[in-house]
């Protein structure tokens, strides 16, 4: 397993660097192929199945050692010819980082280079050097941006990887991933920044749930008490519930991983929000779904709206000698911010139907009785079938029954789009770099869930009795593969609006 | 391209009062015909009627026949409409569906299921039309005001319609913005023989591209249809330029610039010898006899009666000590001892003439100047973000003084009025209002020192009738009971209590607004612009109310794009550019020699100082 998991690291990162040839992706059945492992230092000698003690190396020698990808950071590269890369000189490797990302993350300052990197293409082959440019990440334009979809695809398989482990190491990986991709990838549109938002909210889903394990106690059995809090007294009734008492140490790190998967979740959600304009993701929807898209789009725009109109009344308060601040404030406000509101959007409905919004064609009735028989009887369908799939007798039924209502609800969506006559501007496509974005996210939730059948123990640390959690290689170096994004997806443009 | 056939609106059960009525014309392709008449005479209703949005979006009985093109609004809705009608309304923010400012180009022709060949290459001519290639894929949140308007008409223009309808395209812009957006119109005319049909109340920046004027008199008059020169003789809603030459009797009319340059070498040979009375504060000045009547607009007697009944009433701005002393004002009663109201019985409202009598009468009784400025900022800085609003403005307001603030959208002129009345923090230097720094002063005190009518009057106004509203002001400026009341009885005659503030016009929403900020007495009034959405005689009834107001001895700041309005009020000008002051002066001398800020007499009569017809016609 884990020779093919190298193949496969190897083989993305062969191909991607354009350098198949090189890597020793094609001896997949060696053992940690060595392309890989030597650029991991330390870690490598231990093996795929290292103990803690060597897993420390890697984490000592702080993030970048642990990061697999062969140019992590600018600074290090000044030292990396004497390192393992074969053969390059510096400003060779130098030029490789470029190509391969098109640039530096965000916040970073840039080493000066020129920002054509004409060096690797003096010193290599022409042929080579156009095949590095058509591979480097290109600026972001309408035409080249991911699909929407992508990211969220992405997220979601770095979402379902953090739900099949608990182990804080990985999960923590797994934040990094999701940051470091948000970081390269972002743009400054206003949903950029709901990132943040996103992590807050994680750390306080942590918090939350320790002060619940704190103070309402917890089925896990534990040895190590910290300290004992008070305890209420509670009636017969209440029996199995209780409010203080022993806190100990086990049940604070249950609570703790369990905490942290939810966060890892959330900031997953948090990147997909990020990276991926909804307005576009709207834009993809099937045609009989339009207006849904359009009432949430509308409601998106709105939503800062009204919120300005809050901020713009609360301070024209003060123009009236009254206070600015305070319950009461808000609750004077809400009538004008509704009815602003309300004017607006009647304003905004004039204006969309003077522009054809709602135009429909002409459709033949017998089209569309069918389409309501379809979409009708399908979803008949999909409800007996998770009905069947559900109970105990049905399970014979359940399955083809659900498939053939999802497909007949799908086909009446498909031909209610015909009434629509709307058509697509430029709509997003999903290109092979969508692909690479989507595959990745996939490659991760599908590595980690495969990672469960053959490492469990060390996706999900032991806590009674307490264990110190390590960080297993090959997860781990799976996790690694969803930072692919933060080289193929096309770089953001830094203009500020 | 667009029959009207006896054609009446009629909203709601109100059969004997219809929004328009009689309307009977031709529209030919390829013209620009604008459509002129005060608020409330139907211009919307009839610009709704062409693009079907009246009666099906808004309700109400049509009667009669429009065809566009030869389609009949009757039978077809707005949406069927939608490849032959253009419609961009005066907010380009409440247009918008999208969030790009590409999607948005694209929204239209979608609707109408253009093939994505065509949409793309219709997108990329029209980018280029309007001039919005660099911002395609800008957030359209993050575009300016006149690129907004930009994007709106070039929304509708993807389809290709061959009409356009817009009301009020220009009057939330700059004029330069407006510049921008009318060069486009003006350009779809003439290159690609699109049918316009606009309604503006900024005469000064239309009519001289207008083929055809359409007059729109009062609510329910049938309209009046004729060339640019014809109408603007006769109507009573008119520019500078067409006031200037019916006083020096030019025939035809000019109704640009620079026909009148061309006509005016006797008229400026004759005002040679003489020379404008400058506008100059009241404070210090000796008595002026100019009337408080505005210039340019003959003027229906309403709106004389009320800036008499303020001029006649003008010691109910005043405290009773003479001497505007802020601190004095905290305790109810301080103001001349009687309620408002039974000042308002003893003094019913005189002739102009005796009324600024006594006013000059009272000269030096009402200079509050001994105690120097009102307020002032002494570089003054305000930053948001990274961006730097203000930087180093520094400002003095006296008693008594009308200061504009001019200066492209995003000047920092709104900023710089809620520095002063302490809605933002400075981040450098010094604000002092009345010897108070504002933002730290409770708003209940400030409200006594300065008062500022926000861009939109709306927010001031949370109640739901202007009873309660006056009510609250009472409460909120601890004045006694009634005198908002009063106060919005004399600017704003013949409104009922029980009215709800969102069903007033623009102007008398304004005038509320400003009634309810009086109520606090502050000396400084400041206007953010307050000629937004007004028409012709709104803006001559609030000319004479700030006059009278500034006569007073009130500091009035306005920011505002309106060169004519600043013409006829300012005695200083403040230029504000990307947070900087660039000049400050005596208005003529600021404004005469500026391109974008000189008022349309300025422009005629340059090099000499005269800002306004009335000062023309004064020293004739």
């Amino acid at each position: 397993m884990s020779a093919g998991l190298g193949a496969l690291a190897a083989a993305v990162r062969g191909w991607f660097l354009g350098e198949a040839a090189k890597a020793p992706a094609a001896s997949s059945d060696a053992p940690a192929p060595a392309a890989v492992p030597s650029r991991w230092g330390v870690a490598v000698q231990g093996g795929p199945r290292v103990g803690s003690a060597a897993i420390t190396g890697p984490l000592d020698s702080g993030p970048d050692a642990a990061d697999p990808d062969p140019e992590p950071e600018p600074a290090p590269e000044e030292s990396s010819p004497t390192g393992p890369i074969p053969g390059p000189s510096s400003p060779w490797a130098r030029g490789r980082w470029r190509l391969l990302s098109g640039g530096w993350p965000r916040g970073r300052t840039r080493p000066p280079v020129p920002a054509t990197s004409p060096e690797p293409a003096r010193r290599t082959p022409a042929p080579e050097a156009t095949r590095r440019l058509r591979l480097r990440a290109p600026r972001a334009s309408r035409s080249n941006a991911v699909h929407a979809g992508a990211w969220w695809l992405w997220a979601l398989g770095l979402a379902t990887a953090a739900s099949r482990t608990t182990n804080p190491l990985l999960l923590g990986l797994l934040v990094g991933v999701a940051g470091y991709v948000v970081a390269a990838r972002r743009t400054d549109a206003p949903w950029a920044r709901s990132y943040g938002a996103f992590v807050k909210l994680g750390l306080a889903v942590l918090v939350v749930r320790l002060l619940f394990s704190v103070f309402l106690g917890s089925p896990i059995p534990g040895t190590h008490t910290l300290f004992t809090l008070p305890e209420v007294p509670l009636p017969d009734w209440a029996k199995g519930v209780r409010i203080g008492g022993r806190v100990a140490a086990e049940q604070l790190v249950f609570a703790l991983y369990d905490g942290a998967k939810l966060a890892t979740l959330l900031i997953c959600v948090g990147a997909a929000n990020a990276l991926a304009n909804p307005a576009r993701l709207l834009k993809s929807l099937p045609g009989a779904l339009y207006e849904v898209g359009v009432a949430v789009v509308v409601a998106m725009t709105f939503a800062p709206n009204m919120v300005a109109d809050v901020v713009r009344l609360r301070t024209a308060r003060r123009l009236r000698g009254r206070p600015t601040g305070g319950i009461k404030a808000i609750a004077q406000i809400g009538l004008p911010v509704l009815e602003g509101a309300l004017e607006r959007s009647v304003a905004l409905a004039a204006s969309m139907d003077a522009r054809g919004y709602g135009r429909t064609a002409q459709v033949p009735p017998a089209v569309r009785r069918t389409t309501t028989v379809l979409t009708l009887g399908g979803l008949l369908g999909v409800c007996a079938g998770s009905y069947g799939l559900l109970a105990a007798a049905g399970a014979a039924y359940g399955l083809p029954l659900l498939i053939a209502g999802l497909l007949a609800a799908l086909a009446g969506l498909r031909l209610g789009g015909r009434r629509s006559v709307r058509t697509r501007y430029r709509p997003d496509r999903f290109g092979p770099r969508s692909w690479l974005v989507a595959g990745s996210g996939a490659a991760v939730a599908a590595l980690l869930i495969r990672a469960g059948t053959y490492a469990p123990e060390a996706l999900h640390p032991g806590v009674v009795p307490l264990i110190a959690p390590t960080l297993p290689l090959w997860p781990a170096a799976s996790v690694l593969i969803g930072l692919l994004p933060a080289f193929v997806a096309p770089l953001p443009s830094k203009e500020t609006p | 391209m667009i029959r009207f056939e006896d054609v009446s609106v009629t909203y709601g059960d109100d059969a004997d009062a219809p929004a328009i009525r009689g309307v009977d014309l031709t529209v030919p392709e390829g013209e620009l015909v604008l459509l002129v008449g005060p608020s409330g005479a139907g211009k919307s209703t009839l610009l709704g009627t062409v693009s079907g949005l009246v009666p099906h979006f808004t309700g109400g009985t049509l009667r009669g026949r429009v065809t566009v093109d030869g389609r009949d609004t009757r039978t077809h809705k707005p949406r069927e409409l939608a490849d032959l009608v253009g419609t961009v309304g005066q907010d380009p923010l409440a247009h918008f569906v999208t969030d790009t400012v590409e999607d948005e180009l694209a929204y239209g022709m979608e609707s109408l299921g253009l093939a994505p060949e065509v949409m793309r290459r219709r997108v990329e001519e029209t980018l280029d039309l309007l001039g919005l290639a660099e911002l395609r894929d800008r957030p359209i949140a993050t575009l300016s005001g006149g690129q907004q308007q930009r994007v709106a008409i070039g929304s509708v223009l993807t389809p290709h319609p061959k009409v356009l309808v817009l009301d009020e395209p220009t009057s939330a812009l700059d004029p330069a913005a407006a510049e921008e957006v009318l060069a486009v119109l003006q350009r779809l005319v003439h290159d690609l023989g699109t049918t316009v049909l606009m309604a503006e109340h900024r005469l000064e920046r239309v009519v001289q591209y207008a083929d055809q004027v359409l007059l729109l008199p009062a609510p329910g008059t049938p309209p009046v249809i004729g060339s640019p020169a014809e109408i603007m003789a006769v109507s009573a809603v008119h520019p500078p330029v067409v006031a200037l030459g019916r006083l020096a009797g030019w025939d035809p009319l000019p109704l640009s610039v620079r026909d009148a340059r061309r006509r005016a070498g006797a008229l400026r040979d004759r005002l040679a010898d003489l020379s404008p009375v400058p506008p100059v504060p009241v404070t210090g000045a000796p008595p002026q006899t100019r009337p408080l009547r505005p210039a340019g607009v003959g003027g229906p007697p309403v709106r004389t009666s009320a800036v008499s009944s303020i001029a006649g009433r003008a010691g109910f701005f005043r405290p009773a000590g003479g001497k505007i002393q802020p601190r004095r004002r905290l305790r109810r009663g301080v103001w001349g001892g009687a309620p408002a109201t039974a000042r308002r019985n003893t003094a019913p409202g005189g002739p102009p003439g005796r009324s600024l009598g006594e006013i000059e009468a009272r000269g030096p009784g009402r200079s509050p100047g001994s105690d120097g400025p009102l307020a002032e900022t002494r570089a003054l800085g305000v930053r948001r973000d990274r961006i730097e609003a203000l930087c180093h403005v520094t400002l003095c307001v006296a008693p008594g003084e009308t200061i504009a603030l001019m200066g492209r959208n995003g000047a920092g002129k709104s900023t710089l009025l809620a520095a002063l009345v302490g809605m933002i923090q400075p981040t450098s230097g010094t604000v002092l209002v009345g010897g108070r720094t504002p933002h730290r002063t409770h708003p209940r005190e400030l409200i006594r020192q300065v008062g500022l009518v926000p861009q939109e009057p709306r927010d001031l106004l949370y109640a739901d009738t202007v009873g309660a509203e006056c009510a609250a002001a009472d409460a909120d400026a601890n004045a006694a009971p009634g005198s908002c009341r009063a106060l919005v009885s004399e600017l704003l005659p013949g409104v009922p209590d029980a009215t709800h503030p969102r069903d007033l016009s623009e102007g008398q929403r304004l005038a509320l607004a400003l009634a309810v900020v009086l109520t606090g007495r502050p000396p400084l009034l400041l206007l953010d612009e307050p000629t937004r959405g007004l028409d012709y005689a709104a803006k001559a009834r609030l000319v004479g109310i700030l006059k009278a107001l500034a006569a007073e001895g009130h500091a009035i700041v306005l920011a505002t794009h309106d060169v004519e309005l600043v013409a006829e009020l300012a005695h200083r000008v403040v230029i504000l550019a990307d947070g900087e002051i660039l000049a400050d002066g005596p208005t003529p001398e600021v404004v005469v020699s500026s391109p974008a800020f000189a008022p349309q007499v300025a422009k005629i009569l340059a090099p000499r100082q005269w800002l306004t017809v009335a000062q023309v016609r004064e020293a004739l």
